[in-house]
């Protein structure tokens, strides 16, 4: 909420004097209601491994993030960015690797890495899209920069939160928003729809499009209904689906019927068990030769997983300058790559003030945050990082910022991030908005609704009218 | 629809009204074991409810004798039993989560905070809650959601297929609710003649309550209270709700309107037109128990062939 010299935001000076108007006895009655709505409405993730008791609400703060319409601006071009640069960079490995040949990325980061789909080698995808929805991870560090931390191009979730924060915070405190300028987010489903609408095979003109869920005990189904339900389609699973003649088909009440599009939130490995993984039994067989003959397309494309590797993030900046021709907008956190000596080194010797993570590791699992760690735990991360150097990156520790919360001892500065999500279809796009994720342990830069963060709305103050007089 | 969205919709139906009907069943029966003991109404009471072999086993496996509060927690709240009312909601709850979005909120609001509520009940709190005020809570929850989804539904296919599994379920609990009264108020020893339309006026009459059906008895009927006609009433009488009859009327609208040139909707038909021809004396003569049974095992067959038809089952 503060600017680095002290100073109130002049986002936040509005909702700064309404919250001081505010006692801590309504503002704890509010988050109680939240709480009551969000377990009636079910919006739940579940925890794995429970059984009926395994329904989880991720802690809602009822103090919101702001953030400018200047500020978003940057943020917006900055990620639109990205992802088309991704976009450029997932067509080029999969067609000419034109970006190898210049010797900007090596090409074994490339071939051998575990989301890389050979099967997709020379299959032109419509509109040359491969990630359809991208969740872009950024915190800020000063007044005016903001980091990228990870671009989440396989099927980043957490959108639903987006959404239903917002709803939540109209509910609880509607005179906040009778006056106020934020940005709505509710069209989110609508673009989201128009984006998969707008990648269907070649010759489609009125496409199904469907979404694939694993099911209702993945820890992402409440979003995957919500979803499906805000966008009118089918919410399907592996078993709802088959081939037949070259086509993908699902099973209704009034027999087979075409699907030309499929949002999938399964992963490569479980989505075709004749192409991937023979055990799974969430895909459908032979799904991929049909992605392959062009009869359906499937968002975000198999083998997008090669782009948000964490060994992959380091050249994203160079991928927009080869790809756009452009300066990002955003930064890149300075990251070590411990396949190269020097980095190594660099780590090994300062490990107590980098995190270090595993590049194929997500949800805050698999990670060593220097400061806070033992001797004992970062010897045996040394040894870790000696025996497979190619398997971890490490960042320093930055000054995340703060945003206030609501705690047990009252209102306190937390850590937070942030996810804009990012369309790609006929144009790309980004909901004015995102999740904003908040560590409620104090000191805590850990984020993850595993790890014990919750959300936040985020508010993304639209630019202020200017009212121009007749004359 | 898709197939699989077309089974939760209608096993979410059925499970919330096997709920509401367990719950009917569980509040006669309780009001019979507090009649006095020597109307011989007490023995085989409990016993009565578990008609198979399989469902005998389960219980006794847990309980050594069936007595009020080991069957009414058995029935109610054990989480191990399948058809326990706790297990009924949950599983319901389940279908609704699966199928949320062509759901509206309202309908996934009322049966998630029922659940809320049961899933956190104990044996104990129903006893202070008494059980005739727990199990009357349970049906009205039933009711509100019936309600909910009548008020609230869009009149399309998925709208169809909720009502079919409401009126399946509802017609094979109003059989399994009269077989379980012909088995079980057979009184032991000798009891006096008095006596035995005294148990007749109790078990009928409170069997008929139990469905809401004493006040039509008292105007269709004008006298007191005979098996046989609570028979004929709640099986072939179409103005009763849940009646047999009127259930399968139901089913029939159904399938006419959603697939009139169907395999089920032939079952259906077939189903309807033997209860348009039995005669009461008929059906008395060649032994209530046997026709009960053998609607009940028409119903499961047409409840299969409605999952064959619309692609429910692979």
């Amino acid at each position: 909420m503060h600017a680095a010299n002290g100073d109130i935001r002049a986002a936040y000076r509005d909702y700064s004097a309404w919250l001081t108007d505010q006692s801590l006895e309504r503002l704890r009655q509010k988050h109680a209601q939240a709480d009551l709505l969000f377990r009636r409405l079910g919006i739940t993730f579940t925890v794995y491994g429970e059984d009926e008791g395994g329904e989880r609400l991720i802690p809602f703060d009822v103090i919101p993030r702001i953030i400018s319409h200047e500020e978003w601006s940057v943020l917006e071009r900055g990620a639109i960015q990205r992802v088309d640069a991704l976009n450029a960079f997932l067509h080029d490995i999969y067609h000419e690797q034109e970006i190898i040949r210049a010797g900007i990325v090596p090409a074994e980061l490339v071939m051998t890495n575990e989301a890389f789909q050979p099967q997709m080698l020379g299959l032109d995808l419509p509109r040359r899209v491969y990630a359809h929805v991208s969740g872009v991870d950024v915190v800020r560090v000063d007044d005016k920069t903001f980091y990228v931390l990870e671009d989440n191009v396989r099927t980043p979730s957490g959108v639903s939160y987006m959404l239903e924060n917002r709803e939540t915070m109209m509910r609880l405190f509607p005179d906040l928003f009778a006056q106020s300028v934020v940005a709505p987010v509710d069209r989110y489903a609508e673009y989201l729809l128009r984006s998969l609408q707008a990648v269907a095979p070649a010759g489609v003109d009125d496409p199904t499009v469907v979404l694939m869920t694993p099911g209702q005990y993945n820890s992402a189904y409440f979003e995957h209904a919500f979803l499906a339900m805000e966008m009118g389609i089918e919410l399907v699973e592996g078993r709802d689906l088959f081939v037949d003649s070259g086509s993908m088909f699902m099973r209704t009440t009034e027999g087979p019927k075409r699907v030309d599009v499929i949002y999938r939130r399964v992963d490569d490995g479980f989505i075709d068990p004749l192409a991937f993984n023979p055990d799974s039994a969430l895909g459908v067989p032979g799904m991929l030769s049909v992605v392959r003959s062009g009869r359906v397309t499937v968002c975000n494309a198999m083998g997008t997983g090669v782009a948000d590797d964490k060994a992959m993030y380091c050249f994203v900046p160079d991928m927009i300058r080869f790809y756009l021709g452009e300066e990002p907008v955003l930064q890149n956190v300075p990251t070590y790559s411990c396949r190269k000596p020097d980095d190594l080194k660099y780590v090994l010797d300062n490990i107590a003030d980098l995190v270090v993570k595993e590049v194929h590791g997500s949800g805050g699992y698999g990670m060593l945050v220097g400061p806070k760690a033992t001797k004992a735990e970062c010897d045996d991360f040394k040894r870790r990082l000696k025996a497979e150097p190619d398997n971890y990156i490490a960042q320093p520790t930055l000054a995340l910022s703060t945003c206030p919360t609501l705690v047990e001892e009252g209102i306190a500065p937390r850590h937070v991030d942030l996810r804009p999500y990012v369309l790609s279809g006929d144009k790309t796009r980004v909901v004015p908005g995102g999740l904003t994720r908040v560590a409620l342990k104090p000191g805590s830069l850990v984020v993850n609704s595993s790890q014990g963060g919750g959300t936040k709305d985020t508010w993304v103050l639209e630019a202020p009218v200017v009212i121009e007089e007749e004359e | 629809m898709l197939s699989s969205t077309a089974e939760n919709l209608f096993w979410m139906a059925r499970y919330m009204e096997r709920s509401e009907n367990t719950a009917r069943l569980l509040t006669g029966l309780y009001h019979m074991s507090l009649l006095p003991a020597r109307r011989g109404a007490q023995a085989g009471l409990w016993e009565g409810l578990f008609q198979s072999e399989a469902e005998r086993n389960a219980y006794l496996a847990k309980y050594d004798a069936f007595k009020t509060d080991p069957v009414l927690t058995y029935m109610v709240l054990d989480r191990e039993n399948p058809s326990s009312i706790r297990s009924c909601v949950w599983s319901a709850r389940e279908n609704v989560r699966a199928t949320r979005h062509v759901l509206t909120t309202d309908m996934w609001e009322t049966i998630n905070s029922t659940w809320l509520d049961i899933a956190k009940t104990t044996y104990a709190d129903m006893q202070d809650m008494g059980h005739h005020e727990f199990l009357e809570w349970i049906k009205v929850r039933s009711h509100l959601f019936r309600g909910v989804a009548h008020g609230t539904m869009r009149r399309g296919e998925a709208f169809e297929f909720w009502r079919m599994g409401v009126f399946i379920e509802r017609a094979e609990n109003t059989i399994r609710l009269l077989a379980a009264r012909a088995h079980t108020f057979k009184p032991t020893g000798p009891i006096s003649r008095e006596d035995t339309a005294t148990l007749d006026y109790y078990q009928w009459g409170t069997l008929l309550r139990s469905v809401n059906a004493y006040k039509a008895y008292r105007e269709i009927y004008k006298s007191q209270i005979d098996p046989r006609r609570v028979v004929e009433l709640l099986t072939l009488n179409e103005e009763i709700p849940r009646s047999v009859m009127a259930c399968v009327e139901e089913i029939c609208q159904v399938l006419e309107g959603l697939r009139p040139r169907s395999r089920c909707f032939e079952q259906s038909r077939d189903l309807l037109n033997r209860l348009q021809s039995a005669r009461i004396e008929r059906v008395y003569r060649t032994g209530m128990a046997r026709f009960l049974e053998d609607y009940r095992a028409g119903l499961h067959d047409l409840s299969l062939q409605i999952q064959k038809d619309f692609l429910m089952i692979q």
